[in-house]
C-alpha cells in the first residue's frame, strides 16, 4: 500500500462533493438542532407556565408565525440543497479517467477502457484513481443489485441490471477511502467492500502499465505445477489469467491478484495464509459466497499459493 | 338504570324507515369503497404498462403481433349491450318489481355467461403467452386481472338471482339488486380502457 | 318525525338489548362473534404479541451486532431475522393495531352501536391472523423471509432465492393487505354514516379522522403492494418476466410500486398516531383542540403529499436533476402540515390546565422522540445528503424516531389512556411512569448513536462488520440499551396483567375526557349504549347541554342499528345488522388454503375458489326469513326511500 487507509465517513471528505455534502450537513444540524431547542423550549413553556388566560387570537398570531417561520426556513433548506445538488453535479469531465465498475455477488469487477483493446485492464475490489482529477465511473450490475458507496468521496450511486449510470468522483488526497456494498444484495451483502486507492498521477500511471502487462510466467518448477493445478482444476471455469488458458468471467480477475492489498472484496489481507484458506474453504470465511470449497492436498496447495504469489 | 335520563328529552327514530336505496344505504359506501380499490389496481396495472413500454425499443417485441382484434371487440359490443338488462333490472328493483327483477337478472347472467365465454377465445387470440417476455405477462395479467372481476361478479349476480328465486323475498333485497348493478357497470367500464390498452396501445404507440 | 317530546317512563328494555347484542356463550361464541369490541381486542392483543416477537428479533440482531465479527448469527439466519422483523413490525404490528383502535374506537367515538360490516371486519381478522402465524410458522421453520421487508427485485426473483421464502413474505402481504382493507372500508363507512346526531363532520373527533384518512390512504396504498407482490409470485412460479431485465422486464418497476406503497405506509402508521396525541393533547389540558380545522387539514394534506414521495426512496438509482429538486421540495414540504399539528398542539397546553397522568407523559415522549425523527427527515428529504446517509444506520436510527415516535410512544400513551374504557379498571400510574422512564431512555440510547454509525459509514442489513471499521463501541452501547427498553416492556406487561385482574375499578369517564366513548360505562355494555347519544359540540361530554336529547326507538330484540347522512349526521334510517356467525371464520380458512395453496401450484386458485365460493355464499345466503327487518314479500309498497326522498316517507 502506497497511502494511509482512512476511516470511511462522511463527516471526513476528501473530494469536491463529499466535501459540498458535508457542508450541508453541518448546516442541516445547526439549523434542525435550534428548531429542536425552540420547540421543545415552547413545549417546556407550555406545560411549566403558570396558569392565566390567553386568547384565542394571540394563540393564533402564534401558531401562523411559527407556521410561517416553518415555511422560510424550509424554503432556505431547500435552496441550500438544490444547490447543493448542482455543485455536486457540476464536477467537470474534461481529462477524466473513465473506470467501469460491474457489481456481482459479492464482488466489485473494475475495467479501465482503453480503445485499443490490448491495453485494457480489469480487476477486482479495488479501485485506482489519480488524486486531483474528476473519475467518470460508469455503473451497473450483472446480477441483483449493488450500491457503491465511498463515503468520503461521494454519496452512492446503485448499481442496476439492465441501467448503466455515471457518476464522477474526485479524491483530493493520497489515501486509501474504504467503499462497501450499500444497496442488501444478498448473503455476503456484509462483506462486499472495495479499496479506492487514490495516488499521485505518476504512480497511478505506474500502476496502470504493470496492470496492462499479461500474467507473469512461472520461473521455476514450483510455480509452473502451481500453474498446471490451476488450469487442471475447476478454478479456470470462473477465473481469468490475462495470458493464459484461464478465461472464465464468472469469479474476479487474477491476473495481478497479488499486487492488490485485500482479499475477498475487502474482508481480508492480501496473506499467504489468508489465501490458502480462502482457497481451501471460502464458505467458513465468507458463507454464502460463490465459490466452492477446493480439496487439495498440501503439496499441491503451498504450489498453487507460490504460483499466485507471482501475480503482481 | 332506564330511568337515568328521566327528564331528558328524546329523539324517537322508530318512525325511520329500516333502509334505504342509493347513497342512503351503508352498503353503497362499502361497494364505494371496493370500486375505489379495485380502480387503483387496474390504473396501476395500465401504468406498469405503459412503464414497460419505455422499457423496450419494440412493443410488441418482435416477431409478435398485437392481440387479434376480432374478440375482444365483439366482447366490447356485448360487454356495453349487458348494460341494457342491467339497467332494467335496476329499474325495477327501484320499483320493487319482483317478475321483472328476475327477468332481467337472468337476462344480464346470460350476458354474463357470453363475455366470459367470449373472454376464454381471446385468450387464445393474444399472439403471446405470459412466459414469453414482459409485454406478454403484463398483456395476461390486465387480462386476466378483469376476468377475474367478470367471472366473480357473474358468480354474485348468479347467488343474487337464485335468491330472488327462491330465498325468503324482502325488501331489501331490492336494495342489494341495486348495487349489484352498481358494481355490474364499474365491471363493464372498466373494460374499455383496458381494452384500448390491450388492444389498442400496442397498434398506436408500437 | 324527530320530533323531541317527553320521555316515556321506559325507554328501552335494557336486559334485552344485552341479550340481543350478545356473543354467543363459550368458545363458539368466541368464534364467530362480530362484536367490534372483541375483534377490536383481539387485533391490538394479537398485533401486540407480535410486537413481542419483532421484539426478540431485534434483539437478537443487536446481540450479533454488540461486536465486530461476531459469531452468534450466521448471514443466513441474520436476513432472514432482520427480513422478518421489519415486515412483521410493519405488517403484522403497525397497522393491525392501529387499525384494532379504529375498529374499538371508531364507532364508539361517532356514537354508534356498532361498527360497519361487521362480519367483514370478524373475516378481516382471521385473515391477518392466518397470514401472522404463516409468517411465523415459515420463520421457524427456516423458510422466512430473507431478502428484506422491501424484497427487491431482482434478488428476490427465483434465480437469485430459489427457496420459497420470498413467496413466503409476499404472500403474507396478501393476507395483510386485504385484511387492512377490509377495514379501512369499514372503518370509512362507520366514520361517514353512523355518527351520532347532531356529529356533523366539523364535530368528528380528531382520532376518527385520522382513521378515516388512513383508511383512505389504505385504499390506494396497499393495491400497489399487492400488485407487485403478485407479480413477483407470478414470476417465481408461472415464469412472467416482469422484473425480468433478459425478457424486458425491470429491475426498477419493483421499486416504483413498492414505494408507492411504501411512503404512504409510513404515513398509514404515523397519521392515527397523531391522531392519539390530538385526542390526549386534547383531554390532559381540559380543554377543546386548537385549531381543530388546521389540524384536520394539516392529516389531509400530509396524506396527499404523502402519495408523491414514492421516489424519495430511490434517490441512489440516478434520477434526472429535475426530478430530484422536484422531489426534494415534495419531500421537504411534507414537514409543514405535520410542523402546524405541532404548534397546535402546543397552543392547547400552553392554554389547557394540565393533568400529568402517565397517558400525557407517554405522549411527550412522542414529542421528543418524533421531533428528532421528523428533523432527520428533513435531512434525508435533501438529495445530496440522502445519497450519503441512504441505506445506513442514520436511515435505520430516523425510520425508528418517527415509527417508535410516531406510532409506538402514542400508542402506549393510548394503552394506559384507553385501558380503563376497556377493561373497567385502572392501571397503575407509578409503574406506568416506571415503564416509560426506562423505554424513552432505553429507546434513545439504543437508536441516538446509530445516527453517528450511519455517518461513519456502517450501512443497514450487514450482518457482521470487520474490527477496523470503528463501529465497535457505539454498536455495544446501541445494544445495552435494549436492555432498558426490555424492561420497560415488562414493567408495562406486569402491570396490565395485574390490573386486568385487579387493578383498581376504573370510573366511566377517569381522565374527564370530552368525546363519546367515555359517555358510556367501562367497559361499555354489548350495545355500547344503552340509549345513543345526540351531540352538540366537538366534545359532547364537555359540550352537551344538560337536556340534550338521547335517541329512543331502536328495536331492542333485533340488532337496530341508526344510519345517519354523510355532512351533518341528520337520521336518514335505521337497518338490522347481522348476528353471529361462522362464515367470517370459514371463508377466512377457505381464504387461507387458497393463498397458501398458490405459492406452491397456480392450480391451487381454481381449485381453492371452490370452498370459497360455498363458504361466500353461505355467508352471504339469508338464515330466516325476516332478517333484514324489511317487508316481506308479497308487497304492496315501497317503504324504503329513495336518496331522493325524505327519510321514511317512501310511498
Amino acid at each position: 500500500m502506497t497511502a494511509s487507509t482512512v476511516l470511511q465517513s462522511i463527516l471526513d471528505p476528501a473530494g469536491p462533493q463529499a466535501a459540498y455534502i458535508s457542508r450541508l450537513w453541518w448546516l442541516m444540524l445547526w439549523v434542525t438542532t435550534i428548531v429542536f431547542v425552540l420547540v421543545l423550549g415552547f413545549l417546556a413553556a407550555a406545560l411549566l407556565r403558570r396558569r392565566r388566560a390567553t386568547s384565542e387570537q394571540s394563540l393564533a398570531r402564534a401558531v401562523v408565525a411559527a407556521v410561517g417561520a416553518t415555511v422560510v426556513i424550509l424554503f432556505g433548506l431547500l435552496i441550500a440543497s438544490v444547490w447543493t445538488g448542482r455543485a455536486v453535479a457540476s464536477l467537470g469531465a474534461t481529462s477524466a479517467v473513465t473506470i467501469e465498475i460491474v457489481g456481482h455477488q459479492f464482488w466489485w469487477e473494475v475495467q479501465f477502457d482503453d480503445a485499443d483493446p490490448s491495453r485494457r485492464v480489469t480487476t477486482a475490489n479495488e479501485l485506482h484513481v489519480p488524486v486531483g482529477r474528476p473519475v467518470v465511473l460508469k455503473v451497473t450490475s450483472r446480477d441483483v443489485i449493488h450500491s457503491f458507496w465511498a463515503p468520503n468521496l461521494h454519496g452512492k450511486r446503485d448499481l442496476i441490471p439492465g441501467y448503466t449510470t455515471a457518476i464522477w468522483i474526485q479524491a483530493d488526497r493520497p489515501a486509501v477511502y474504504r467503499a462497501q456494498c450499500a444497496e442488501f444484495c444478498g448473503k455476503q451483502h456484509a462483506h462486499m467492500a472495495l479499496d479506492v486507492v487514490a495516488e499521485t498521477e505518476a504512480q497511478f500511471e505506474r500502476w496502470l502499465d504493470a496492470q496492462r502487462k499479461p500474467a507473469a510466467e512461472p520461473a521455476n518448477e514450483s510455480e509452473a505445477r502451481g500453474r498446471d493445478a490451476f488450469m487442471r482444476r475447476q478454478c479456470v471455469l470462473c477465473h481469468s489469467i490475462r495470458g493464459t488458458l484461464a478465461r472464465g468471467l464468472v469469479g474476479p480477475d487474477l491476473t495481478h491478484l497479488a499486487s492488490r492489498g485485500k482479499l475477498a472484496a475487502g474482508t481480508l489481507p492480501n496473506t499467504r495464509g489468508h489465501l490458502g484458506g480462502w482457497i481451501m474453504n471460502s464458505q467458513e470465511i465468507k458463507p454464502g459466497n460463490l465459490m466452492p470449497p477446493n480439496l487439495m492436498t498440501s503439496d499441491e496447495l503451498q504450489s498453487l499459493l507460490t504460483y499466485l504469489e507471482i501475480l503482481k | 338504570m332506564t330511568d337515568r335520563h328521566a327528564g331528558a328529552r328524546v329523539l324517537d327514530v322508530s318512525t325511520l324507515a329500516p333502509g334505504g336505496f342509493g347513497y342512503r344505504s351503508l352498503m353503497w359506501w362499502g361497494t364505494l369503497g371496493l370500486v375505489l380499490i379495485e380502480s387503483t389496481m387496474f390504473a396501476l396495472v395500465i401504468g406498469t404498462y405503459f412503464y414497460l413500454r419505455t422499457r423496450n425499443s419494440y412493443w410488441p417485441p418482435q416477431n409478435i403481433a398485437p392481440p387479434d382484434l376480432r374478440w375482444g371487440t365483439l366482447n366490447l359490443v356485448v360487454m356495453l349491450a349487458s348494460g341494457v338488462p342491467n339497467e332494467l333490472a335496476k329499474k325495477a328493483a327501484g320499483r320493487i318489481d319482483l317478475r321483472r327483477v328476475r327477468l332481467w337478472l337472468v337476462v344480464c347472467l346470460l350476458f354474463g355467461v357470453a363475455f366470459n365465454t367470449i373472454r376464454a377465445l381471446e385468450f387464445t387470440t393474444l399472439n403471446v403467452t405470459f412466459s414469453n417476455d414482459a409485454y406478454g405477462s403484463i398483456v395476461w395479467l390486465l387480462l386476466g386481472l378483469h376476468t377475474t372481476h367478470i367471472a366473480t361478479d357473474v358468480v354474485d349476480t348468479g347467488v343474487l338471482t337464485a335468491l330472488m328465486f327462491i330465498g325468503p323475498v324482502e325488501e331489501q333485497r331490492f336494495v342489494d339488486v341495486e348495487e349489484n348493478a352498481v358494481y355490474w357497470y364499474f365491471v363493464v367500464l372498466t373494460w374499455l380502457p383496458i381494452y384500448g390498452v390491450i388492444y389498442w396501445a400496442p397498434r398506436i404507440i408500437s | 318525525m324527530n320530533s323531541e317530546r317527553e320521555l316515556p317512563p321506559v325507554l328501552v328494555d335494557e336486559a334485552q338489548l344485552e341479550r340481543t347484542w350478545a356473543d354467543e356463550p363459550g368458545l363458539a361464541g368466541w368464534l364467530t362473534s362480530v362484536d367490534h369490541k372483541s375483534i377490536g381486542i383481539r387485533y391490538i392483543a394479537t398485533a401486540f404479541v407480535f410486537f413481542l416477537g419483532g421484539g426478540v428479533l431485534a434483539l437478537l440482531m443487536r446481540i450479533q451486532l454488540a461486536r465486530p465479527d461476531n459469531a452468534f448469527l450466521g448471514p443466513d439466519l441474520y436476513n432472514q431475522i432482520f427480513s422478518t422483523h421489519g415486515s412483521n413490525m410493519m405488517f403484522l404490528f403497525a397497522v393491525p393495531i392501529l387499525q384494532g383502535l379504529g375498529i374499538y374506537f371508531v364507532p364508539l367515538m361517532v356514537g354508534a352501536r356498532a361498527i360497519a360490516f361487521p362480519r367483514l371486519v370478524a373475516y378481516s381478522y382471521w385473515l391477518y391472523l392466518a397470514g401472522g402465524i404463516f409468517l411465523w410458522v415459515s420463520f421457524l421453520v427456516n423458510v422466512g423471509p430473507d431478502v428484506g421487508w422491501f424484497a427487491y427485485a431482482p434478488l428476490s426473483e427465483t434465480l437469485y432465492t430459489a427457496s420459497k421464502r420470498p413467496d413466503v413474505w409476499a404472500q403474507m402481504i396478501t393476507f395483510t393487505e386485504v385484511a387492512s382493507l377490509a377495514v379501512a372500508v369499514s372503518i370509512v363507512t362507520t366514520a361517514f354514516k353512523m355518527r351520532a346526531p347532531g356529529m356533523s363532520l366539523n364535530r368528528m373527533p380528531i382520532f376518527v379522522w385520522a382513521q378515516v384518512v388512513t383508511s383512505f390512504m389504505v385504499m390506494f396504498a396497499m393495491p400497489a403492494v399487492m400488485m407487485a407482490s403478485t407479480a413477483l409470485i407470478l414470476d417465481r412460479l408461472v415464469n412472467t418476466h416482469f422484473f425480468d431485465v433478459e425478457r424486458g422486464g425491470d429491475a426498477l418497476l419493483w421499486q416504483h410500486l413498492f414505494w408507492f406503497f411504501g411512503h404512504p405506509e409510513v404515513y398509514i402508521i404515523f397519521i392515527p398516531g397523531t391522531g392519539l396525541v390530538s385526542t390526549l393533547v386534547t383531554t390532559f389540558s381540559r380543554r377543546p383542540m386548537f385549531g381543530y380545522l388546521a389540524v384536520v387539514l394539516s392529516l389531509v394534506a400530509t396524506a396527499f403529499i404523502g402519495f408523491g414521495l414514492w421516489v424519495h426512496h430511490m434517490f441512489a438509482t440516478g434520477l434526472p436533476q429535475l426530478g430530484e429538486s422536484f422531489f426534494t421540495a415534495a419531500s421537504i414540504m411534507i414537514a409543514i402540515p405535520t410542523g402546524a399539528q405541532f404548534f397546535c398542539w402546543i397552543a392547547t397546553m400552553w392554554s389547557g390546565r394540565l393533568s400529568f397522568k402517565t397517558p400525557f407523559v407517554w405522549m411527550l415522549g412522542f414529542f421528543v422522540v418524533f421531533l428528532i425523527g421528523g428533523l432527520s427527515g428533513v435531512m434525508v428529504a435533501a438529495v445530496p445528503l440522502d445519497i450519503q446517509v441512504h441505506d445506513t444506520y442514520f436511515v435505520v436510527a430516523h425510520l425508528h424516531y418517527v415509527l417508535i415516535g410516531g406510532a409506538v410512544f402514542p400508542l402506549f400513551a393510548a394503552f394506559y389512556y384507553w385501558f380503563p374504557k376497556i377493561t373497567g379498571r385502572m392501571l397503575s400510574e407509578p409503574l406506568g411512569m416506571a415503564s416509560f422512564g426506562l423505554f424513552f431512555a432505553g429507546f434513545n440510547v439504543v437508536f441516538f448513536p446509530m445516527h453517528v454509525l450511519g455517518l461513519h459509514g456502517m450501512p443497514r442489513r450487514i450482518y457482521t462488520y470487520l474490527p477496523e471499521t470503528g463501529w465497535g463501541s457505539l454498536n455495544l452501547l446501541a445494544t445495552a440499551g435494549v436492555v432498558l427498553m426490555t424492561f420497560g416492556v415488562l414493567v408495562f406487561i406486569a402491570d396490565a396483567l395485574r390490573a386486568w385482574r385487579a387493578g383498581v375499578i376504573a370510573a366511566d369517564n377517569p381522565w374527564e375526557a370530552g368525546t363519546l366513548e367515555w359517555a358510556t360505562s367501562s367497559p361499555p355494555p354489548n350495545s355500547n349504549f344503552v340509549h345513543l347519544p345526540t351531540v352538540a359540540g366537538r366534545d359532547p361530554i364537555w359540550d352537551n347541554p344538560p337536556d340534550q336529547p338521547v335517541v329512543v326507538g331502536l328495536r331492542s330484540d333485533k340488532r337496530d342499528v341508526l344510519v345517519t347522512h354523510v355532512l351533518d349526521a341528520e337520521p336518514d334510517h335505521r337497518t338490522i345488522f347481522p348476528e353471529p356467525s361462522q362464515w367470517p371464520l370459514l371463508t377466512a380458512l377457505a381464504t387461507t388454503a387458497l393463498f397458501i395453496g398458490s405459492i406452491f401450484t397456480p392450480r391451487a386458485v381454481p381449485y381453492g375458489a371452490v370452498p370459497l365460493f360455498v363458504t361466500m355464499t353461505g355467508w352471504f345466503w339469508p338464515k330466516e326469513a325476516g332478517e333484514t327487518g324489511t317487508q316481506q314479500w308479497p308487497i304492496e309498497h315501497r317503504t324504503l326511500p329513495r336518496p331522493n326522498e325524505e327519510p321514511g316517507k317512501a310511498a
